[in-house]
């Protein structure tokens, strides 16, 4: 899922300054899993900022409005006349979220949330980044183990000189990717997988910002 | 001097031709300044000059904002007469850069590249910078492979006038997993590496036992092996490095010859002295660099104690 966290209050607080009426938009998908930006988290920010407004003499209209998932046109929709009614949007969806909602409403959206990176959710309250979105996967060479993701230099041909006792050079809280896809390997008895010589990644760039477009798809709806 | 024939060199660097002609090669290292001035090089150039087949660069170490590695290899040409060995570090250029830098430096006569990860940038003075690592430290040594021997950059397109250097890389026998040690070597030397400098050795026995690991593959047949040795002239030091430096492995016994010591930088550079002779004994080394990160005026001392001068001329 894409993780994200919420910003701090001050610095919504800072954003919508100028306004007396806000909608605080909500999205069911990611945020909502990650407790970022879903139903709930969209009262607590609400109440927080009417709290914080009226505190300071300066009282503020404040809507809410959750909908299934702020990537996708269908469902932004539903947030037609709320926008139309407010005077700015804090919108607590990723930063995909944010931008297609900032692309559809007349009046400015800014983000309640900084997004993180691309993350499987370990445990109650804890994420880890697992994917850089390189377009050309290769875990097939690395035991299903990232080495871009997981390790600190992006590695794709063993660890650096810096790996020791399964840790990264970085921190003794950060696993060395690289001793992890070597465990995995011996485990399975593949470790001549690791005497491939990966070569330079094409990290697809040449493009612009990627695209990804389905011919039959598109066909489909025509 | 005996003349020597030289047949097939693939860079015809001194240091080539140093470990070609089968004898000892001895290495040293400069750090550059972090400020805009050759002194710092110019004063250890001179001490070096005559004593080393070469004198490493380092690029940007630790990730703290240097002169540059191919700026203070240029010095060392033009300004002494001596041999550079050009470190190039992942973190900070991509393959455009790598490859264009390298144009230049071989045009201005640089011979020897030593390829490397490069240290995480969380150790030095902009944590916040955005790394590159376009390429590791095994395709870089295979870009210039290819740039040397087919005639063509990375992309394949060809290159007119080929850089022919003698491709180095590193590796650290006491980083883990300890077993992969000797075939990631074996990966540096298949992409194309002729000669390797370890990760400074203050563990003897595990370095032993590396070197068991690369002759069982026979890697030391493919590629030269230098060992790398670092006089540390003070218990402190050697203690922070034991315990302080992701990597590294420092013996118990080496700390305490230090700490025992009534004057730890003459037992510094005893050790230094009894570890070159004990690489000699080695199979499969073929030579030493000493890198005396902060302290390369000892250089010198320690080269002529081990009774590597004087070093061949060709
Ligand atoms: S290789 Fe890593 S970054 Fe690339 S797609 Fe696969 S998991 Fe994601
Ligand atoms: S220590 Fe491991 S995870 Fe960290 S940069 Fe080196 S290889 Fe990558």
């Amino acid at each position: 899922m894409i993780v994200a966290e919420r910003k701090p209050i001050e610095k919504v607080l800072e954003m919508i300054a100028p306004y007396k009426k806000v909608l605080v938009a909500g999205c069911y998908g990611c945020v909502t899993v990650c407790l970022a930006g879903g139903e709930k988290e969209v009262g607590i920010l609400a109440s927080q900022i009417r709290l914080a407004r009226s505190k300071n003499g300066n009282p503020i209209e404040v809507v809410e409005q959750t909908v299934e998932r702020q990537c996708d046109a269908e469902y932004l929709a539903k947030f037609q006349d709320n926008v139309s009614s407010v005077e700015a949007v804090v919108s607590l969806a990723c930063g995909i979220g944010i931008q297609y909602l900032a692309e559809k409403s007349p009046v400015p959206v800014f983000p309640g949330v900084n997004t993180l990176f691309l993350g499987a959710n370990l445990d109650v309250g804890k994420w880890a980044e697992r994917c850089f979105a390189c377009g050309d996967c290769v875990l097939d060479k690395t035991g299903g183990i990232c080495p871009i993701a997981r390790c600190s230099k992006s590695l794709l041909n063993g660890p650096c000189g810096g790996s020791q006792y399964g840790k990264c050079e970085v921190s003794k809280d950060v696993d060395c990717g690289w001793q992890l896809i070597y465990d995995r390997l011996k485990a399975l008895g593949q470790l001549d997988k690791l005497k491939e010589i990966i070569p330079a990644k094409n990290w697809k760039r040449d493009k612009g910002p990627r695209t990804l477009v389905r011919e039959e798809l598109t066909l489909e709806r025509d | 001097m005996k003349e020597i024939k030289f047949e097939n060199l693939k860079s015809g660097s001194n240091l080539e031709k140093v470990l070609v002609s089968g004898q000892f090669a001895c290495t040293g290292e400069i750090g550059p300044p972090t400020y805009a001035s050759f002194d710092v090089i110019d004063k250890h150039a001179k001490e070096m000059k005559g004593k080393v087949d070469a004198v490493n660069f380092t690029d940007n170490q630790t990730a703290v904002v240097r002169l540059s590695s191919w700026g203070a290899s240029l010095r060392l040409i033009y300004e002494h007469g001596m041999e550079p060995n050009l470190q190039v570090v992942c973190r900070d250029r991509n393959r455009l850069a790598m490859q264009s830098d390298l144009l230049a430096a071989y045009a201005h006569g640089v011979r020897n590249v030593l390829c490397l990860s490069g240290d995480h940038q969380s150790f030095g003075n902009h944590p916040g910078c955005k790394s590159v690592y376009d390429v590791d430290s095994v395709q870089l040594i295979n870009m210039l492979k290819r740039l040397r021997d087919d005639g063509c950059f990375e992309c394949g397109a060809e290159c007119k006038v080929n850089p022919k250097f003698f491709i180095g890389c590193a590796e650290n026998p006491f980083g883990d997993p300890f077993e992969f040690r000797a075939i990631r070597l074996e990966k540096k030397i298949e992409a194309g590496a002729d000669f390797v400098q370890t990760q400074c050795i203050l563990d003897m026995e595990r370095f032993e036992l590396f070197m068991e690991k690369v002759r069982e593959l026979g890697l030391h047949k493919r590629a030269f092996i230098c060992a790398g040795l670092m006089p540390v002239k003070s218990p402190r030091m050697a203690r922070y490095m034991q315990t302080g430096v992701p990597g590294m492995l420092v013996s118990e016994e080496f700390c305490q010859r230090l700490e025992k010591a009534e004057d730890p930088k003459a037992e510094a550079v005893n050790i230094t002295v009894e570890y070159i002779k004990r690489c000699q004994q080695i199979e499969g080394v073929a030579g030493v660099h000493i890198m005396a990160v902060a302290w390369e005026s000892i250089v010198p001392t320690v080269i002529e104690k081990a009774g590597l001068l004087p070093r061949p001329t060709f």
